[in-house]
């Protein structure tokens, strides 16, 4: 409509001040205390140059795209199924996979806690079958469990939704043509996918790269990067250091959900 | 049912349109519509009509120079909530949040009319629409054509002193465009409210318009009452978009249109004409040895009551006529044609 | 109904083992939570002991989460709906820039945020120690989710249209948006609120840097006693915790399906 220009304006200007003075500020302030240290602006370089740092963005990398492959399969699986079958009790699984959607990292540590701690599921059943307990809660395996449970839940909603718009006339098509069931997987679905496979999978991967709350949870001494930055903010108070550590983490995941963004041509809807 | 309605007169001065892109949408265009008439802004899409519309109602801004008057008085700097027209979309455009009758009295409600007033307002809108039944329907309860009336029904409460409707039964199927229309023509004359009609259906521009403003790429190509359009139309893309028109090359000579496929008796031909124009309804068929043209039958559509028919005569496009007679046409087979020389025209 | 194949139950099979590992861990600490031993099993009978000690331990954790949720809330409703209002009637490349960067604190992790936040704010005093610190990261890391969803439904309705239906019925800006923007996007409204209290609630990656001793959260206090007590108090706790989000989960879900 006319001369609105103004107006919208003016309704942005309340975000728009809140987001420079708390955001955009601070992360300005904070890229330059990353510059501040003993080495200067090199800081930022010390993230490839320093062993120790190195290995824990290595690790930390690993680890997310173990979660990212590992969440896809899980969720493209169980969301296809789920979104074409329709049997009784659907519904109610659907609700029980979806139920931890909002969970916190920190609750899900406990989680982890619950199936493979000292006093986990996991253990107990393995001490009965083998006599043997099985406890790896507390290392890398048990964050890798932790961030595919966290990212499980979110995956499987995106999916559905996106199996539910693919044209079912598609396969149709394929079978018409003479294509196998695995075909039809591999040449429609697949496909069709995609696009909601690389923007659930960026977020797989950002949490993955990002999240503090379940490693805080399972112990402190795993090596990734998110509790280097912790425990040199805390304990080194190292300030220079984590704050270039944390400006490096967060330029990568930031990075990764942009390129998602534009490979997948929509919307990528990260989450917490 | 009518009073309150003070309908008024409009005038565009130079309103052109240039959007922030640098697309020119409209060429400066002047133009009086006097109180209480019907005019239609007719053209293919992208022809400007809209953008004058929306020019009239207050939704666009007219180049600099340009002016709207209502009446006299000049609008041009008043928002569209200011102006006091009645305005029915494409889209309806109805509230979704919002019973029938609460979007029957939506204009109301924003101008304070109080309850008693406003409730006989609705009521009588509702009775005129034929839609009493509906006031409380929730709108995505609503068919088309029911929208449609809602849409009137809203526009009309506020008694506005224009009636601005942007293609209103486009989103429409054919049978129920044909009653609605009906019924907005006789709405219209019974109110007597000035109405500014937007369309791209030459059917509906003919049936409610008191005069059709033709439009093309931005500029008005004529402007006249339907008959005088359909009938004198003074451009080319005029005489195509309006109706079926058949066209033929010639020469004139000694009182006749002298064509490869025979000659018409033309005694009124401007000298020097060599394409000849006329409705397929100025066209007969003639077996006999009189026959103006002589061509091969293309194509027939039987269609009930009549049959259409495509006849090649050696121009790049086959005449068109349409004949009552009760028999069947052969593919090739040779068809005389006889034209009603007072159909002929020459552009 | 076609016959089942063995790809069905092996798909079938596979869904179910995934939401075992889902939901087993749930009520396995809703279990513990209640039991009086937990490493002797359910044998050593129920108690209510371990609730009764994390409510009057971690109290004070409850009320402040509430209070900042609801505080957030307002934030994001305040600042975010007309944000979204605004980028949806201009779909330009700046606006769509704009979008981008309101997203990047969801993007950027919680721990730079929230260093980001102490460098340059921690020597205000009274800001750093009070609980509206935290409220300002919570504000930050929601404000997204409520754009986004706001906007998505403002996509969705024909919203230019609808503003000059009104705007032709005499309808200044005021009116037009408190009649039929908002009422026309409550749902995307809901959704957001939804969302934004939900994640506040639990919220930690910068909580945990953000909080005082004297302005510890929910999750903060969680953390807390996973680390410090007892495996049945860390279940109590969690049991706590689950009973204020369960509602809000509840209502998400039937949201999500709604809108699916």
């Amino acid at each position: 409509m006319r001369h609105e220009t103004p107006r919208l304006i003016l309704l942005l200007l309340p975000a728009g001040i809140f987001f420079t003075a708390f955001f955009l500020l601070p992360l300005s302030r904070l890229f330059a205390i990353g510059g501040s240290g003993a080495d200067g602006f090199a800081a930022y370089a010390a993230i490839v140059t320093d062993r120790n740092y190195f290995a824990s963005l290595l690790s930390t990398l690993a680890l997310a795209a173990a979660t990212t492959a590992a969440t896809l399969v899980i969720s493209g699986i169980s969301g296809v199924f789920l979104q074409r079958s329709r049997f009784p009790g659907n519904a109610i699984l659907v609700a029980m996979l979806t139920f931890p959607l909002a969970f916190p990292g920190v609750v899900i540590g406990f989680m982890v806690i619950m199936l493979a701690g000292r006093q986990g599921l996991i253990g107990e059943i393995a001490l009965r079958l083998t006599g043997e307990k099985i406890v790896f809660a507390y290392s890398m395996a048990g964050l890798f469990m932790g961030y595919v449970y966290f990212s499980v839940p979110r995956t499987i909603l995106t999916v559905m939704a996106a199996a539910e718009k693919l044209d079912p006339k598609l396969e149709e098509a394929a079978r018409s043509l003479g294509a196998s069931t695995w075909q039809v997987v591999r040449d429609v679905i697949i496909p069709g996918l995609k696009p909601a496979f690389i923007s659930a999978g960026a977020i797989c991967f950002a949490t993955a790269v990002g999240a503090f709350g379940t490693a805080f949870t399972l112990a402190t001494r795993i090596n990734v990067l998110p509790m280097v930055i912790y425990t040199e903010f805390t304990l080194q108070a190292n300030i220079a250091t984590a704050a270039a550590l944390s400006f490096v983490l967060g330029a990568v995941t930031w990075v990764v959900l942009a390129a998602a963004r534009t490979a997948a041509g929509s919307s990528v809807a990260a989450a917490g | 049912m009518t009073e309150g309605f003070k309908p008024i007169a409009i005038t565009l001065e130079n309103c052109g349109k240039t959007f922030a892109d640098g697309t020119r949408a409209l060429h400066p265009l002047t133009l009086e519509i006097a109180a209480s008439e019907t005019i239609v802004f007719l053209g293919p899409s992208g022809c400007g009509k809209t953008t004058t519309l929306r020019i009239i109602a207050g939704l666009e801004t007219p180049d600099p120079g340009g002016r709207v008057l209502f009446d006299g008085e000049d609008v041009t700097a008043l928002p569209i909530e200011r102006r006091r027209v009645g305005m029915v979309f494409q889209s309806y455009a109805l509230f979704p949040n919002m019973s029938v009758a609460e979007n029957v009295g939506y204009g109301l409600r924003v101008r304070r009319v109080a309850g008693a007033e406003a409730a006989g307002r609705v009521a009588e809108m509702l009775a005129m629409m034929r839609i009493e039944a509906l006031a409380d329907r929730r709108i995505d309860q609503l068919s088309g054509g029911q929208r449609q009336r809602v849409a009137l029904a809203r526009a009309l409460a506020v008694r506005p002193r224009v009636l601005l409707m942007d293609e209103p039964l486009t989103a429409l199927d054919a049978k129920l465009r044909d009653a609605l229309r009906l019924e907005i023509d006789e709405l219209l004359r019974r109110l007597g409210i000035t109405a500014i009609y937007v369309t791209h259906d030459q059917a509906e521009a003919m049936a409610l318009g008191d005069r059709i403003v033709v439009m093309d790429h931005g500029r008005v190509a004529q402007v006249g009452k339907p008959r005088d359009i359909y009938q004198r139309p003074s451009t080319r893309f005029v005489a195509d978009f309006i109706g079926t028109m058949n066209r033929i090359n010639g020469t004139v000579r000694d009182g006749a249109f002298v064509t490869a496929a025979g000659a018409i008796p033309w005694r009124e031909a401007p000298p020097g004409a060599s394409e000849a124009l006329f409705r397929p309804e100025d066209v007969t068929l003639d077996d006999t040895a009189e026959a103006h043209l002589r061509g091969r039958l293309t194509a027939a559509f039987f269609l009930g009551d009549r049959t259409r028919l495509f006849i090649d005569v050696g121009m790049e496009k086959p005449l068109v006529t349409e004949t009552g007679a009760r028999r069947d046409f052969t593919h090739d087979e040779p068809i005389g044609l006889r034209i009603d020389p007072r159909g002929l025209m020459a552009l | 109904m076609k016959r089942r194949g063995a790809l069905f139950w092996l798909q079938l099979g596979f869904t179910l083992f995934v939401c075992a590992f889902l939901i087993v861990p749930v009520f396995l600490s809703m279990m513990a939570g209640l039991t009086v031993n937990y490493l002797t099993g359910i044998e050593s009978g129920l108690t209510l002991r371990w609730v009764g000690e994390v409510w009057s331990g971690y109290r004070d954790t409850i009320f402040l989460s509430m209070g900042i949720a609801l505080a957030c809330l307002a934030g994001t409703l305040v600042l975010g709906i007309p944000a979204a209002y605004a980028l949806a009637k201009r779909p330009t490349a700046m606006t769509r820039a704009i979008e981008e960067l309101l997203v990047m604190p969801v993007a950027v992790p919680g721990l730079a945020t929230a260093l980001a936040l102490i460098v340059t704010y921690g020597a205000a005093g009274g800001f750093r120690t009070s609980w509206t610190f935290i409220l300002t990261g919570h504000i930050l890391f929601t404000l997204p989710f409520m754009v986004r969803s706001v906007l998505a439904v403002l996509n969705a309705i024909d919203l230019n249209t609808l503003e000059e239906g009104a705007a032709s019925l005499g309808a200044g800006f005021t009116q037009r948006f408190f009649h039929v923007v908002l009422p026309n996007c409550r749902t995307g409204i809901l959704a957001g609120s939804l969302m934004v209290v939900t994640l506040s609630m639990g919220e930690f990656n910068m909580t945990w840097l953000l909080h005082t001793p004297l302005t510890k959260t929910l999750p903060v206090g969680l953390a807390d006693a996973y680390a410090s007590l007892r495996l049945e108090v860390g279940s109590a706790y969690t049991l706590i915790f689950f009973l204020m989000i369960m509602p809000l989960l509840l209502a998400l879900q039937a949201m999500t399906r709604h809108v699916r």
